[in-house]
């Protein structure tokens, strides 16, 4: 099972591609829909509201199916911003797809603002009927929200149908850190990966434990966990990063770590598999984030993010087996 | 309908002085029924801070079994500390319904947190007591219900209850955020759920309760009691907006079931309007009705949200 990743370099600059609806750039954490004539990649785009602070929405980039040129984009945003209190009132940011049949479930992650915190999230559900051109909500709030043992910061779902189920993959807040950086007091967070299953999309079973053990200590902060299973064994990619000073520290910023299991259920870290190292220099050479498993026909491949959490978009890579 | 004999305010905060977190305000009154007293459970604020917000806390005090009008205690600190930073109950319990099992006793209640957009938000959390009631500490640090698809904001003003091998939760959920001027308020209507282990919920999701005073109208703490072969709701409702200091404010209403399914709404029943004059003149808010030895009483707030405590009234001993 020996395979490494081959970097084809960056394939989307939103810069290049600028969108009447996110005048600041960004295009975070790319999710796939395969199309039979093109790879729909959806990513989340910043705009800035009135009090100046960003705003998250949701649009898409087509990519020929070889992944080279670039098709459409969308015009506006796939799917609408929650109303006055609702838990996506201020951005969503990651967005996932699952086909279901004629139908195509998105798990958004639903941002809402705090006043002791920056923000809160949870989980929700839309669905489209035009082939992921736009989704409607199921309801106006989450699928799956804090809960006891999962006190805030609910998102990063990943879902696939595995072994008759659906699985979900994705993170909470563990604890927040109060922080005083440059005489200015922060609040910065912790957050591990979980799992859940389900047999609708609408009501989970949290596993309730984390499952990726830490490498950095228990401050390591884990985000957005993808899964694919090649040749009998199941592969997660996610991001892992210090819970502070992460922002322009190269040593303590986001990078891609590994974890498999054969079960779904025991995970192996194993950072030294599958990874990806980064370059000297280049849009992702301070930092690699989001990371995003996929298929077209035969072939693997992985998005990823690199600077400033994916301000200046995203990159590919293929997976090559000996 | 019910008769009610008024006895008067029972317990008011500015008159214990000496205990900083109780400066003000006896919200939410809830019993646990002891041997020789009645402990009262309510909810009360220190002062408001520099920006003028306020946090609550949760605390109880004790009445005299045979005369309930007469304090015998007041309890030296809250019964359960405020979240840590970052999580759902922050900056308040409020309220709070205590129930017996087992050995231990479980409180459900309201935590509260501040936002950005809205004022707040409201999740209903659970803690458990091993020391008879007098202190809490949290099953976990997030809350045990919170917004869920079909319930997307506020959820509060939980009464926990047990018929037969059921538990049963009234609630309040939010059902919108409108902003009017510069305020922005929430409409709240009362809901209920079923549990078999009051850990796992499973929420109707529908509004027990017809509105009377307008579409907007918001439904507040549902208190279930179980007397003469029939299942009674004490409730309080308002007007959604320009509500403070006039009568626009909580009044207390009246259903009624026989299956714990389907409720009759009839206010006329409740049996207790404002007083012409007084502490309860202008509203009179969250009822709790409970019965000690064959009799039953309803506790009760009155006029500015329970800012001078609650009150008393007894129905005739039958």
């Amino acid at each position: 099972m020996s395979a490494r990743w081959r970097t084809l370099g960056r394939i989307f600059d939103p810069n290049q591609h600028p969108l009447d609806f996110a005048p600041e750039g960004y295009a975070q954490s790319p999710q796939t829909l395969v199309l039979p004539d093109r790879v729909r990649i959806y990513f989340s785009t910043r705009s800035r509201d009135d009090g100046g602070k960003f705003v998250s929405h949701v649009a898409y980039v087509d990519f020929d199916r070889a992944l080279r040129r670039v098709l459409d984009i969308a015009k506006a945003p796939v799917i609408s911003l929650g109303g006055l209190g609702c838990f996506d009132e201020h951005g969503i940011f990651p967005f996932n797809v699952l086909r279901d049949g004629e139908r195509i479930l998105a798990f958004t992650t639903g941002w809402n603002r705090r006043a002791s915190v920056p923000t809160d999230a949870a989980i929700g559900l839309a669905i489209s009927s035009d082939e992921g051109r736009s989704f409607e909500k199921v309801g106006c709030g989450p699928v799956l929200a804090p809960g006891l043992h999962e006190p805030f910061l609910v998102g990063d779902a990943f879902v696939l149908r595995l072994r008759e189920r659906l699985h979900m993959w994705y993170i909470h807040g563990t604890r927040w850190i109060t922080t005083n950086q440059s005489n200015k007091e922060e609040a910065e967070r912790v957050y591990k990966i979980a799992h859940a299953v389900s047999d609708d999309a609408m009501s989970w079973q949290r596993e309730g434990r984390q499952i990726v053990p830490d490498r950095l200590g228990e401050d390591e902060c884990q985000a957005l966990p993808t899964v694919i299973e090649h040749e009998g064994i199941y592969h997660m990619m996610f991001c892992y990063r210090a819970a502070t000073d992460f922002r322009s520290n190269r040593e303590r910023a986001y990078r891609l770590g590994h974890a498999w299991s054969t079960d779904l259920g025991q995970w192996q870290r194993d950072d030294d598999q599958w990874v990806l190292d980064r370059p000297d220099q280049g849009w992702d050479a301070e930092m690699m984030c989001y990371p995003h498993l996929f298929r077209v026909g035969a072939q693997i491949y992985l998005l990823y993010n690199g600077n400033q959490f994916g301000r200046g978009g995203f990159g590919l890579a293929r997976l090559e087996t000996a | 309908m019910f008769h009610w004999t008024k006895h008067g305010k029972v317990f008011d905060p500015q008159e214990h002085p000496g205990r900083h977190w109780l400066h003000e305000f006896a919200q939410a009154p809830a019993t646990l029924i002891l041997d020789d007293v009645v402990r009262v459970y309510f909810s009360c604020r220190p002062p408001p801070d520099a920006q003028g917000r306020y946090v609550s806390h949760t605390a109880f005090v004790e009445l005299d079994r045979q005369d309930l009008s007469r304090i015998v205690r007041v309890a030296d600190t809250p019964i359960l500390p405020l979240g840590e930073r970052g999580t759902f109950d922050e900056f308040g319990v409020y309220p709070v319904s205590v129930i017996r099992d087992g050995e231990q006793l479980l409180a459900y209640y309201g935590g509260w947190t501040r936002c950005e957009s809205i004022p707040f938000t409201v999740s209903i959390g659970l803690a458990r007591s091993l020391d008879g009631g007098r202190s809490f500490e949290r099953l976990g640090p997030g809350p045990l219900l919170t917004c869920d698809v079909h319930e997307p904001f506020v959820l509060s003003g939980p009464k926990i209850r047990r018929f037969g091998q059921r538990w049963h939760l009234w609630y309040v959920a939010g059902t919108k955020w409108q902003r009017i001027g510069a305020r922005v308020e929430a409409v709240y209507k009362i809901r209920h759920a079923v549990s078999e282990d009051g850990l796992n919920w499973q929420r109707d999701h529908r509004n027990l309760l017809p509105d009377v005073l307008e579409a907007d109208e918001c439904q507040a703490s549902p208190d279930v009691v179980h007397w003469a072969g029939r299942y009674h709701m004490f409730f309080c409702f308002k007007h959604s907006v320009d509500f403070r200091d006039n009568n626009r404010g909580y009044r207390i209403g009246y259903a009624y079931s026989d299956d714990l399914e389907h409720w009759v709404r009839d206010d006329k029943q409740a049996g207790l309007s404002c007083s012409d004059q007084g502490w309860d003149s202008e509203s009179a808010g969250y009822p709790h009705v409970f019965e000690l030895d064959g009799r039953l009483h309803m506790l009760y707030i009155g006029n500015q949200f329970g800012r001078h405590g609650f009150g008393l009234a007894s129905a005739p001993a039958s």
